[in-house]
């Protein structure tokens, strides 16, 4: 397994600063090729915070591009991202992170 | 506490998540989860194997209500490890049902998809499944009903299966499969000859939802759809079995004259054969509808 | 151990437990009071005549002599793995075992099960693990699997089994290994009869109280919290 953090500190794009609307969404399960996100509220400093516990290891790069994109698409404010992932493809992770986050704005998105 | 799909929630339960059935199961926004995933109860034994936790360790449980009636309510999630039981997993059962004992509400449902026994936990894990069974033979002593819904793509197997039979009513879809000892356990052990497991016709005529009602071992056979699953699951709550002498009597002459009848058997066929049922080679082409006519129509079943 | 020779230690004061086949039953005396034997030889397989030959004989208890205490020795290798007993539903015969064993204690019959040689999987959760309090000799060996075919159902090598097995009692399969878990209440050493004299005369235990126990001798550290925490959940 590999433990990876990431920080993503606060944008300054203030037009897409959009409170979130729940407290917390999951999506996915840990199934082979799969992954689940759990997307919380947190007090960041207007960053973002995302912990992925993974068991493919040597992938850190490939993870810090997924959610750098994701982080770019949604400047998510005071949001802690955790993320259990039995190898899904950067698609897949991709796919879960907009689910999750845009369930968690809901309609303010 | 929300997941992203509850918007998009389908009607097939096979392909559902526990948590989208929970959702399309209980009135709308009525659960409330217990020890959910943010609590992070994980697994404290799948490290050792490098394999990774779930927050929720595979199951979710909670309460809400069921046509405005209070139940508690229990989600094996089939995509996490077979949906198999660990220490953790297996507590949050068992604390559903203690807890049924006390609060009493209308009925517990329990959507099992489970390999059994989580062998990364091996003796926690056995353990574990003894309490659920404890714990669930206790409400049925106190006449608080239990409902089994089995109709995910994992199945019903190992001690979980035991289990299943121990509420009072099991739900079962013809996706569905019940049974103890998994196709390809038996296989690797005992050979191919004795169960092709790659024989998915002869998997279903042995263990799939259809034969297990005709013979009696589920009470209701449902389509692979969720508002069917509810409706089912709700009147199967109004089914009484108490634990008594004379219904475990009951139950001992069927299963006795279970075996007197099919005891020879070589395959489903037969027994259905035996049971009055004229072309039984059809039984696999008819729809559930079609199905549950049938069975009405036979004059022995008897539902265990 | 034999099982002739466990029940004349158990039963000093005498008994009438005879074999049928893999099957144990009969009767035996203690202080004066007579207890119901019923139980399982030869490492058994249960399979479903077997399965429900046990629960005939605690119905038959249980209807005709009110709260005679039940000693359920328990030898078995497991479920049997056959196509014949899947498709007749062993589930739903060790489902039955379970209940009758369960009505049993509801019904204020003391049931202790007492494993005395093999306890596999299905057939020791359906019988033996189903009583009031399980207890087991030293000897004991427990197992939810054969360790070859675990490792190769968790693609590990053997290798790695075997060590978790030596230094895991989450793995290991003595008898010793259930109990730091709270799976086994007692290891009956030395004077049996004793020892079961001593539970019959002890207060009925109305609760499962294993988690408790596995928290209480560290070898279960989340099973008693976890179950407690639902319970107080909002």
């Amino acid at each position: 397994m590999e433990h990876l953090e990431f920080d993503f500190p606060a944008s300054t794009d203030s037009s897409r600063q959009t409170p979130a609307r729940r407290d917390s969404v999951l999506v996915g399960v840990v199934s082979s090729g799969n992954l689940e996100v759990l997307v919380e509220q947190a007090s960041l400093a207007g960053g973002c915070r995302v912990i992925v516990d993974t068991s493919i290891r040597g992938y850190g790069a490939i993870w810090q591009a997924v959610l750098a994109d994701f982080v770019k698409r949604y400047r998510p404010r005071d949001v802690l991202v955790s993320i259990n992932d039995a190898g899904a493809s950067p698609a897949v992770v991709s796919l879960r992170l907009d689910q999750a986050y845009e369930d968690f704005q809901g309609d303010a998105a | 506490m929300t997941t992203a799909d509850i918007s998009t929630v389908r009607r097939s339960y096979y392909e559902a998540t526990g948590r989208q059935r929970i959702a399309a199961l209980l009135d709308r926004d009525s659960f409330h989860e217990w020890i959910g995933p943010r609590e992070r109860v994980t697994s404290p034994h799948l490290k050792l194997f490098d394999v990774p936790v779930s927050f929720d360790d595979g199951v979710i449980v909670g309460r809400g209500t069921l046509d405005g009636k209070r139940v508690f309510i229990v989600a094996q999630e089939g995509g996490f490890m077979g949906g198999s039981v660990g220490e953790v997993h297996g507590a949050k059962i068992t604390g559903v049902l203690r807890r049924a004992l006390i609060d009493r509400p209308h009925g517990v449902l329990l959507l099992l998809e489970s390999g059994g026994v989580r062998l990364h936990e091996a003796n926690a894990g056995l353990i574990a499944v003894s309490e659920i069974l404890h714990a669930l033979l206790a409400l049925r002593a106190a006449g608080i009903p239990v409902a089994a819904l089995i109709g995910g793509a994992y199945g019903c197997f190992g001690g979980m299966s035991i289990v299943a039979h121990c509420c009072n009513a099991i739900v079962i879809s013809e996706l569905g499969r019940i049974g103890l000892s998994g196709p390809e356990v038996i296989e690797t052990v005992a050979g191919v000859e004795e169960f092709d497991s790659r024989d998915l016709a002869l998997v279903w005529r042995t263990v799939g939802g259809k034969s297990r009602y005709l013979l009696g071992d589920a009470s209701r056979l449902v389509p692979d759809d969720i508002p069917a699953f509810r409706a089912a699951a709700s009147a199967a709550l109004l089914l009484s079995r108490a634990l008594d002498l004379e219904n475990l009597e009951r139950d001992h002459e069927c299963l006795a004259v279970r075996l007197n009848f099919y005891g020879d058997c070589k395959d489903a066929e037969e027994i259905w054969s035996r049971m009055g049922i004229i072309s039984s080679r059809q039984v696999a082409l008819l729809d559930e509808a079609e199905l549950v006519e049938l069975a009405q129509s036979l004059p022995n079943r008897k539902v265990i | 151990m034999n099982w002739e020779k466990l029940v004349n230690e158990l039963f000093p004061e005498g008994h009438s437990v005879n074999r049928a086949g893999e099957m144990l039953r009969g009767e035996g005396k203690v202080n004066g009071a007579t207890v119901a034997v019923i139980g399982t030889t030869d490492h058994a397989y249960i399979g479903v005549e077997l399965a429900l030959a046990l629960a005939g004989e605690i119905l038959n208890v249980i209807r005709s002599f009110p709260k005679r205490p039940i000693l359920f020795l328990a030898d078995t290798r497991g479920q049997r793995l056959s196509r014949r007993d899947e498709l007749l539903g062993i589930n739903v015969y060790l489902a039955h075992l379970s209940s009758s064993l369960a009505l049993a204690r509801s019904r204020r019959h003391r049931v202790i099960g007492l494993a005395y040689d093999e306890a596999v999987s299905g057939g020791f959760l359906a019988g033996g693990m189903m009583a009031e309090i399980t207890v087991a000799l030293p000897e004991v060996h427990v197992r939810v699997m054969d360790t070859t075919a675990m490792a190769r159902v968790m693609r590990i090598p053997i290798e790695r089994m075997l060590e978790l097995e030596r230094n895991s009692p989450v793995f290991a399969t003595e008898a010793g290994s259930l109990h730091q878990l709270g799976g086994i209440a007692e290891i009956w050493n030395g004077n049996l009869a004793e020892h079961l004299q001593k539970v019959l005369v002890s207060p009925p235990e109305a609760v499962d109280t294993r988690a408790e126990k596995g928290y209480a001798r560290g070898g279960r550290l989340y099973a008693a919290p976890v179950i407690s925490r639902v319970c107080k959940h909002a």
